[in-house]
Protein backbone atom coordinates (compact mmCIF):
# COMPACT_ATOMS: atom_id res chain seq x y z
CA UNK A 1 0.00 0.00 0.00
CA UNK A 2 1.34 3.64 -0.75
CA UNK A 3 2.17 5.35 2.56
CA UNK A 4 3.26 8.62 0.86
CA UNK A 5 2.09 11.87 2.44
CA UNK A 6 -0.20 13.53 0.22
CA UNK A 7 0.57 17.39 0.80
CA UNK A 8 -1.85 18.67 -2.10
CA UNK A 9 -5.65 17.56 -2.63
CA UNK A 10 -5.91 15.77 -5.69
CA UNK A 11 -6.59 17.77 -8.62
CA UNK A 12 -9.85 17.18 -10.52
CA UNK A 13 -8.53 16.02 -13.55
CA UNK A 14 -6.44 13.18 -11.57
CA UNK A 15 -9.92 12.21 -10.50
CA UNK A 16 -10.60 11.95 -14.56
CA UNK A 17 -7.84 9.69 -15.39
CA UNK A 18 -8.88 7.71 -12.41
CA UNK A 19 -12.16 6.76 -14.40
CA UNK A 20 -10.21 5.46 -17.46
CA UNK A 21 -11.58 8.10 -20.07
CA UNK A 22 -10.56 5.96 -22.67
CA UNK A 23 -11.84 2.67 -22.12
CA UNK A 24 -15.47 4.67 -21.68
CA UNK A 25 -15.21 6.01 -25.32
CA UNK A 26 -15.41 2.39 -26.36
CA UNK A 27 -18.23 1.18 -23.48
CA UNK A 28 -20.06 5.01 -23.92
CA UNK A 29 -20.15 4.32 -27.80
CA UNK A 30 -21.54 0.22 -27.65
CA UNK A 31 -24.19 1.69 -24.87
CA UNK A 32 -24.97 4.25 -27.46
CA UNK A 33 -25.30 1.87 -30.33
CA UNK A 34 -27.61 -0.98 -28.11
CA UNK A 35 -30.02 2.26 -27.76
CA UNK A 36 -30.21 3.37 -31.29
CA UNK A 37 -30.51 0.20 -32.32
CA UNK A 38 -33.59 -0.77 -30.07
CA UNK A 39 -36.80 -0.48 -31.64
CA UNK A 40 -38.95 2.70 -31.41
CA UNK A 41 -37.69 5.69 -30.00
CA UNK A 42 -35.97 6.91 -26.56
CA UNK A 43 -37.03 10.62 -24.79
CA UNK A 44 -33.70 12.58 -25.47
CA UNK A 45 -33.76 13.75 -22.23
CA UNK A 46 -34.17 10.12 -20.94
CA UNK A 47 -31.41 8.17 -23.63
CA UNK A 48 -28.66 11.16 -22.63
CA UNK A 49 -29.17 10.58 -19.12
CA UNK A 50 -29.14 6.79 -19.81
CA UNK A 51 -25.64 7.24 -21.35
CA UNK A 52 -24.10 9.25 -18.98
CA UNK A 53 -25.03 6.63 -16.34
CA UNK A 54 -23.04 4.24 -18.49
CA UNK A 55 -20.41 6.46 -18.70
CA UNK A 56 -20.17 7.04 -15.06
CA UNK A 57 -20.57 3.70 -13.96
CA UNK A 58 -17.74 2.67 -16.30
CA UNK A 59 -16.15 5.52 -14.71
CA UNK A 60 -16.63 4.28 -11.27
CA UNK A 61 -15.20 0.59 -11.90
CA UNK A 62 -12.07 2.03 -13.78
CA UNK A 63 -11.73 4.46 -10.92
CA UNK A 64 -12.28 1.12 -7.68
CA UNK A 65 -10.08 -0.79 -10.83
CA UNK A 66 -7.03 1.37 -10.11
CA UNK A 67 -7.69 1.63 -5.89
CA UNK A 68 -7.21 -1.82 -5.57
CA UNK A 69 -4.81 -2.52 -8.07
CA UNK A 70 -2.46 0.84 -7.02
CA UNK A 71 0.38 -1.47 -6.20
CA UNK A 72 0.31 -3.28 -9.55
CA UNK A 73 0.12 -0.59 -11.82
CA UNK A 74 3.25 0.85 -9.92
CA UNK A 75 5.19 -2.00 -11.12
CA UNK A 76 3.80 -1.81 -14.91
CA UNK A 77 5.75 1.19 -16.52
CA UNK A 78 2.13 1.63 -18.85
CA UNK A 79 0.44 2.48 -15.78
CA UNK A 80 3.23 3.79 -13.31
CA UNK A 81 1.99 7.13 -14.24
CA UNK A 82 -1.86 7.03 -13.29
CA UNK A 83 -2.69 9.06 -9.76
CA UNK A 84 -2.40 6.56 -7.57
CA UNK A 85 1.03 4.99 -8.06
CA UNK A 86 2.41 8.53 -8.84
CA UNK A 87 1.43 9.84 -5.27
CA UNK A 88 -0.93 12.23 -6.48
CA UNK A 89 -3.80 10.89 -5.09
CA UNK A 90 -4.69 8.74 -1.30
CA UNK A 91 -6.25 5.52 -1.80
CA UNK A 92 -9.17 6.57 0.71
CA UNK A 93 -10.51 9.51 -1.97
CA UNK A 94 -9.96 6.73 -4.50
CA UNK A 95 -12.23 4.63 -3.24
CA UNK A 96 -14.75 6.77 -1.95
CA UNK A 97 -14.69 8.39 -5.48
CA UNK A 98 -15.32 5.00 -7.06
CA UNK A 99 -18.36 3.59 -4.56
CA UNK A 100 -19.82 6.96 -4.38
CA UNK A 101 -19.90 7.50 -8.63
CA UNK A 102 -21.08 3.87 -9.20
CA UNK A 103 -23.76 3.87 -6.41
CA UNK A 104 -24.54 7.31 -8.22
CA UNK A 105 -24.94 6.39 -11.50
CA UNK A 106 -27.16 3.40 -10.66
CA UNK A 107 -29.21 5.35 -8.45
CA UNK A 108 -29.95 8.00 -11.73
CA UNK A 109 -30.34 5.31 -14.10
CA UNK A 110 -32.99 3.65 -12.26
CA UNK A 111 -34.75 7.18 -11.81
CA UNK A 112 -34.45 8.47 -15.33
CA UNK A 113 -34.64 5.37 -17.32
CA UNK A 114 -35.51 1.70 -16.07
CA UNK A 115 -34.79 -0.71 -12.72
CA UNK A 116 -34.06 -3.36 -14.91
CA UNK A 117 -31.15 -1.05 -17.17
CA UNK A 118 -30.27 0.06 -13.18
CA UNK A 119 -29.81 -3.26 -12.17
CA UNK A 120 -27.51 -4.50 -15.70
CA UNK A 121 -25.27 -1.84 -14.82
CA UNK A 122 -25.62 -2.61 -10.78
CA UNK A 123 -24.21 -5.85 -12.22
CA UNK A 124 -21.76 -4.72 -14.54
CA UNK A 125 -19.91 -2.67 -11.99
CA UNK A 126 -19.56 -5.61 -9.62
CA UNK A 127 -18.29 -7.90 -12.23
CA UNK A 128 -15.85 -5.49 -13.23
CA UNK A 129 -14.43 -4.87 -9.84
CA UNK A 130 -15.11 -8.10 -7.74
CA UNK A 131 -15.12 -11.00 -10.03
CA UNK A 132 -12.69 -9.50 -12.76
CA UNK A 133 -10.55 -7.36 -10.52
CA UNK A 134 -10.22 -9.02 -7.39
CA UNK A 135 -10.95 -12.69 -7.94
CA UNK A 136 -9.80 -13.45 -11.40
CA UNK A 137 -6.99 -10.53 -12.87
CA UNK A 138 -4.50 -11.97 -9.86
CA UNK A 139 -5.62 -15.94 -10.51
CA UNK A 140 -6.08 -17.35 -13.65
CA UNK A 141 -4.75 -16.44 -17.66
CA UNK A 142 -8.57 -16.64 -18.43
CA UNK A 143 -9.49 -13.64 -16.46
CA UNK A 144 -10.16 -11.66 -19.33
CA UNK A 145 -12.16 -14.12 -21.05
CA UNK A 146 -14.54 -14.23 -18.43
CA UNK A 147 -14.10 -11.17 -17.21
CA UNK A 148 -14.51 -9.48 -20.95
CA UNK A 149 -18.23 -9.95 -19.90
CA UNK A 150 -17.97 -6.91 -18.00
CA UNK A 151 -17.08 -4.17 -20.57
CA UNK A 152 -20.44 -6.38 -22.99
CA UNK A 153 -22.76 -5.03 -20.53
CA UNK A 154 -23.13 -1.73 -22.16
CA UNK A 155 -25.40 -2.73 -25.46
CA UNK A 156 -27.72 -4.59 -22.89
CA UNK A 157 -27.85 -1.46 -20.71
CA UNK A 158 -28.48 1.21 -23.71
CA UNK A 159 -31.30 -1.43 -25.52
CA UNK A 160 -32.97 -1.91 -21.54
CA UNK A 161 -32.94 2.13 -20.99
CA UNK A 162 -34.35 2.33 -24.68
CA UNK A 163 -37.28 -0.45 -24.30
CA UNK A 164 -37.17 -2.00 -20.66
CA UNK A 165 -36.61 -5.00 -21.72
CA UNK A 166 -34.33 -7.41 -23.80
CA UNK A 167 -34.23 -9.14 -27.38
CA UNK A 168 -32.02 -11.41 -29.13
CA UNK A 169 -30.18 -8.49 -30.70
CA UNK A 170 -28.49 -6.63 -27.65
CA UNK A 171 -27.71 -10.38 -26.51
CA UNK A 172 -25.26 -10.51 -29.75
CA UNK A 173 -24.12 -7.82 -29.16
CA UNK A 174 -23.19 -8.67 -25.72
CA UNK A 175 -21.58 -11.75 -27.17
CA UNK A 176 -20.04 -9.83 -29.93
CA UNK A 177 -17.76 -7.76 -27.21
CA UNK A 178 -17.78 -10.84 -24.86
CA UNK A 179 -15.82 -12.75 -27.54
CA UNK A 180 -13.87 -10.11 -29.11
CA UNK A 181 -12.45 -9.24 -25.54
CA UNK A 182 -9.91 -12.19 -25.50
CA UNK A 183 -8.13 -11.69 -28.85
CA UNK A 184 -7.92 -8.15 -28.60
CA UNK A 185 -6.40 -7.85 -24.80
CA UNK A 186 -4.33 -11.05 -25.95
CA UNK A 187 -2.84 -9.12 -29.08
CA UNK A 188 -1.88 -6.61 -26.82
CA UNK A 189 -0.74 -8.91 -24.01
CA UNK A 190 1.71 -10.11 -26.55
CA UNK A 191 3.29 -6.54 -27.04
CA UNK A 192 3.61 -5.86 -22.91
CA UNK A 193 4.58 -9.38 -21.83
CA UNK A 194 7.20 -8.34 -19.69
CA UNK A 195 4.78 -5.52 -17.98
CA UNK A 196 2.40 -8.11 -16.62
CA UNK A 197 5.47 -10.47 -16.01
CA UNK A 198 6.86 -7.86 -13.76
CA UNK A 199 3.79 -6.81 -12.13
CA UNK A 200 2.99 -10.76 -11.84
CA UNK A 201 -0.21 -10.76 -12.86
CA UNK A 202 -0.64 -13.99 -14.70
CA UNK A 203 -1.80 -13.14 -18.59
CA UNK A 204 -1.98 -15.97 -21.06
CA UNK A 205 1.91 -15.33 -22.66
CA UNK A 206 3.16 -15.05 -19.11
CA UNK A 207 1.52 -18.18 -17.65
CA UNK A 208 1.22 -20.98 -20.96
CA UNK A 209 3.40 -18.92 -23.14
CA UNK A 210 3.67 -17.11 -26.65
CA UNK A 211 2.37 -20.23 -28.57
CA UNK A 212 -0.49 -20.73 -26.62
CA UNK A 213 -1.56 -16.88 -26.92
CA UNK A 214 -1.23 -16.92 -30.59
CA UNK A 215 -3.33 -20.32 -30.90
CA UNK A 216 -5.84 -19.06 -28.67
CA UNK A 217 -6.06 -15.77 -30.31
CA UNK A 218 -6.91 -17.85 -33.78
CA UNK A 219 -9.03 -20.10 -31.99
CA UNK A 220 -11.42 -16.89 -30.33
CA UNK A 221 -11.72 -15.21 -33.80
CA UNK A 222 -14.17 -18.12 -34.98
CA UNK A 223 -16.77 -17.50 -32.67
CA UNK A 224 -16.16 -14.17 -32.42
CA UNK A 225 -16.89 -14.21 -35.99
CA UNK A 226 -20.17 -15.81 -35.89
CA UNK A 227 -21.30 -13.87 -32.99
CA UNK A 228 -20.56 -10.51 -35.47
CA UNK A 229 -22.61 -11.93 -38.65
CA UNK A 230 -25.45 -13.77 -37.12
CA UNK A 231 -27.53 -10.84 -36.70
CA UNK A 232 -27.84 -10.51 -40.32
CA UNK A 233 -28.50 -14.52 -41.17
CA UNK A 234 -30.90 -14.33 -38.25
CA UNK A 235 -32.89 -11.07 -39.92
CA UNK A 236 -31.93 -9.49 -36.75
CA UNK A 237 -30.40 -6.74 -38.83
CA UNK A 238 -30.19 -6.06 -42.38
CA UNK A 239 -27.77 -6.14 -45.70
CA UNK A 240 -25.96 -2.96 -44.49
CA UNK A 241 -24.94 -4.70 -41.45
CA UNK A 242 -24.57 -8.02 -42.99
CA UNK A 243 -21.76 -6.60 -46.02
CA UNK A 244 -20.22 -4.70 -43.33
CA UNK A 245 -19.93 -7.36 -40.72
CA UNK A 246 -18.59 -9.61 -43.55
CA UNK A 247 -16.45 -7.47 -44.67
CA UNK A 248 -14.47 -6.22 -41.19
CA UNK A 249 -14.80 -9.68 -39.70
CA UNK A 250 -12.53 -11.14 -42.73
CA UNK A 251 -10.04 -8.45 -42.28
CA UNK A 252 -10.23 -8.72 -38.35
CA UNK A 253 -9.45 -12.72 -39.22
CA UNK A 254 -6.62 -12.19 -41.89
CA UNK A 255 -4.85 -10.06 -39.14
CA UNK A 256 -5.66 -12.35 -36.08
CA UNK A 257 -4.35 -15.34 -38.65
CA UNK A 258 -1.08 -13.68 -39.11
CA UNK A 259 -0.84 -13.48 -35.29
CA UNK A 260 -1.61 -16.88 -35.04
CA UNK A 261 0.76 -18.71 -37.26
CA UNK A 262 4.19 -16.72 -36.59
CA UNK A 263 6.68 -16.42 -34.00
CA UNK A 264 8.21 -13.37 -32.41
CA UNK A 265 11.96 -13.26 -33.51
CA UNK A 266 14.81 -11.69 -32.03
CA UNK A 267 14.55 -7.64 -32.21
CA UNK A 268 10.96 -8.08 -33.16
CA UNK A 269 8.81 -4.93 -33.48
CA UNK A 270 5.76 -7.28 -32.91
CA UNK A 271 4.10 -5.00 -35.74
CA UNK A 272 1.41 -7.67 -36.47
CA UNK A 273 -0.28 -7.80 -32.95
CA UNK A 274 0.06 -3.69 -32.71
CA UNK A 275 -2.00 -3.93 -36.05
CA UNK A 276 -4.35 -6.48 -34.62
CA UNK A 277 -5.07 -4.74 -31.29
CA UNK A 278 -5.22 -1.17 -33.51
CA UNK A 279 -7.75 -2.97 -35.51
CA UNK A 280 -9.63 -4.67 -32.73
CA UNK A 281 -10.64 -1.12 -31.55
CA UNK A 282 -11.46 0.26 -34.98
CA UNK A 283 -13.71 -3.28 -36.14
CA UNK A 284 -15.84 -2.97 -32.74
CA UNK A 285 -16.91 0.67 -33.77
CA UNK A 286 -17.55 0.01 -37.45
CA UNK A 287 -19.76 -2.89 -36.34
CA UNK A 288 -21.98 -1.22 -34.04
CA UNK A 289 -22.21 1.52 -36.21
CA UNK A 290 -23.28 -0.43 -38.67
CA UNK A 291 -25.68 -2.11 -36.72
CA UNK A 292 -27.36 1.53 -36.23
CA UNK A 293 -27.15 2.34 -39.96
CA UNK A 294 -28.65 -0.44 -40.67
CA UNK A 295 -31.67 0.10 -38.14
CA UNK A 296 -32.06 3.83 -38.90
CA UNK A 297 -32.32 2.99 -42.91
CA UNK A 298 -34.11 -0.05 -42.80
CA UNK B 1 3.84 24.29 5.11
CA UNK B 2 5.31 26.84 3.49
CA UNK B 3 3.83 30.33 2.37
CA UNK B 4 4.06 29.03 -0.59
CA UNK B 5 2.75 25.43 -0.41
CA UNK B 6 0.10 26.58 1.39
CA UNK B 7 -1.00 29.24 -1.27
CA UNK B 8 -0.99 26.06 -3.85
CA UNK B 9 -3.08 24.23 -1.47
CA UNK B 10 -5.83 27.02 -1.57
CA UNK B 11 -5.25 26.98 -5.31
CA UNK B 12 -6.11 23.31 -5.95
CA UNK B 13 -8.92 23.36 -3.16
CA UNK B 14 -10.77 26.57 -4.93
CA UNK B 15 -9.88 24.85 -8.33
CA UNK B 16 -11.72 21.98 -6.99
CA UNK B 17 -14.45 23.90 -5.11
CA UNK B 18 -14.91 25.47 -8.77
CA UNK B 19 -15.40 21.92 -10.76
CA UNK B 20 -17.56 20.47 -8.25
CA UNK B 21 -19.86 23.66 -8.34
CA UNK B 22 -20.33 23.10 -11.63
CA UNK B 23 -20.78 19.38 -11.81
CA UNK B 24 -23.79 20.24 -9.13
CA UNK B 25 -25.12 22.66 -11.42
CA UNK B 26 -25.59 20.51 -14.31
CA UNK B 27 -27.10 18.11 -12.04
CA UNK B 28 -29.53 20.34 -10.66
CA UNK B 29 -30.73 20.97 -14.68
CA UNK B 30 -30.41 17.47 -15.55
CA UNK B 31 -32.74 16.60 -13.14
CA UNK B 32 -35.41 19.45 -13.62
CA UNK B 33 -34.75 18.23 -17.42
CA UNK B 34 -35.29 14.28 -16.62
CA UNK B 35 -38.51 15.33 -14.44
CA UNK B 36 -40.15 17.31 -17.08
CA UNK B 37 -39.39 14.52 -19.89
CA UNK B 38 -40.78 11.85 -17.05
CA UNK B 39 -43.71 13.97 -16.57
CA UNK B 40 -44.30 14.34 -20.66
CA UNK B 41 -43.85 10.78 -21.08
CA UNK B 42 -46.78 10.27 -18.48
CA UNK B 43 -49.24 12.33 -20.26
CA UNK B 44 -48.57 10.87 -23.76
Amino acid sequence: MTTETIALPADWRDFLALTKPRVMTLVVFTGLCGMLAAPGTVNPVIGFTAILCIALGAGAAGALNQWYEADLDAKMRRTAARPLPAGRMDRQSALHFGVGLGAFSVLLMGLAANVLAAGILAVSILFYVLVYTVWLKPRTPQNIVIGGAAGAFPPLIGWAAATGGLAPLPLLLFALVFLWTPPHFWALALFVKTDYANAGIPMLPVVAGERATRTQIGLYTIPMAVAAIAPWPLKLTGAIHGAVAIVATAWFALLAVRVATRSTREGDTMRPEKQLFGFSIVYLFVLFGAVVVDRWLA
Amino acid sequence: MTPEEEQRRLAAQRRNARVVAILLGAFVILMFAVSIAKIGMQHR
